[in-house]
């Protein structure tokens, strides 16, 4: 007998031997003959014997949903926050430019004011006696 | 003349029923053994499926040709080998792609158990041996594991899966030796 065929039979020679691996073996051919005879019966009622498949499935979307609404409710108020932020900056703005012409208005209503009463003093002081005369020549 | 021809339309059209009928119970007779071949090299459900379908398709393309030189069941198995094949080598070819499997984990192929363990200690012992088992097949080579899977599931004869995966039969034994081999190494560790 050539040393092929003397390890040929030991094959079967062995699994006959070891009961583990023959219980194994056994086993092994049991439970894909089962799991195949239910998937070929319906192969989706068979996935749906595992229900970790579709839980994780869910879990993903769940998971990828949230994400998905947390970056855009993130980004709307991001945007809305900017808004208001531009939006306040402008009144203040505005009220600050409000004030300084305001301020200016009444800095160049005193300046006339005071240009007014300069002007109004046509007569130096010291010649006030003298032009009191001349008004009352004229009066007369 | 036109009688011949008659003759031979009626003739062709009754080869063709007749071809038909036994195709169809071919596919009745086969196609839960041939998923299950597929479904234990895939470990995917959705894929042993469309194989499945693909094989028949093929072997009702080609049942003309077919002369019964072999067993029905030794050409069906062995349109399925090839197609697994190829559908693995395209997997390979096209690692770039999109590459999402269905294939289900060890541990939940595992958990289908034979009926027939009585008590709960013996199920865990077994589930638990199953589970070793589809470690070892995980890690043999393309070949290995269908020789394996063939005579361990399949109950195929040696001299059957010989003319199945078109190899001698010495070479059949050689890769059943080497891949029991390592069953009994994967066992060995747990016990």
């Amino acid at each position: 007998m050539s040393l092929q065929s003397e390890a040929e039979n030991r094959i079967d020679e062995e699994i006959v031997t070891d009961a583990v691996l023959e219980a194994a073996l056994k086993s092994f051919r049991l439970s894909v003959h089962a799991w195949s005879e239910a998937a070929y019966q319906g192969p989706r009622a068979a996935l749906a014997l595992h229900p970790r498949r579709s839980w994780r499935l869910a879990a993903g979307w769940a998971l990828g949903l949230t994400l998905l609404a947390g970056s855009v409710s993130g980004g709307v108020y991001e945007t809305h926050h900017r808004q208001e932020l531009a939006k306040t900056a402008a009144a203040r703005a505005a009220e600050q430019q409000r004030q300084a012409s305001e301020e200016r208005a009444r800095q160049e209503e005193e300046l006339l004011a005071k240009v007014d009463s300069d002007v109004a003093r046509a007569v130096p002081s010291a010649m006030e006696p003298l032009a009191q005369l001349m008004a009352e020549d004229e009066s007369r | 003349m036109a009688a011949g021809t008659t003759w031979e339309a009626m003739t062709k059209a009754t080869a063709q029923e007749i071809a038909g009928d036994e195709f169809s119970t071919v596919v009745a007779t086969h196609r839960p053994q041939i998923f299950r071949f597929l479904l234990s090299s895939t470990r995917d459900v959705d894929l042993a499926e469309t194989l499945t379908q693909e094989c028949f398709l093929k072997a009702h393309r080609n049942w003309a040709s077919f002369r019964g030189e072999s067993s029905a069941m030794t050409w069906l198995m062995r349109i399925a080998i090839n197609l697994q094949k190829d559908h693995w080598r395209n997997r390979r070819l096209q690692f770039w792609r999109h590459t999402q499997t269905n294939a289900v984990e060890l541990d939940e192929a595992s958990e289908w158990l034979p009926s027939g363990e009585s008590s709960a200690e013996q199920q865990l012992l077994a589930r638990e041996r199953v589970g070793q088992v589809w470690q070892a097949v995980e890690g043999l080579s393309e070949r290995q594991r269908t020789v394996f899977l063939l005579r361990y599931v399949e109950e195929m004869e040696l001299s059957e899966i010989a003319r199945t995966t078109g190899l001698n039969e010495g070479t059949v034994k050689a890769h059943l030796s080497r891949a029991v081999g390592r069953v009994r190494t994967h066992l060995g560790g747990k016990r």
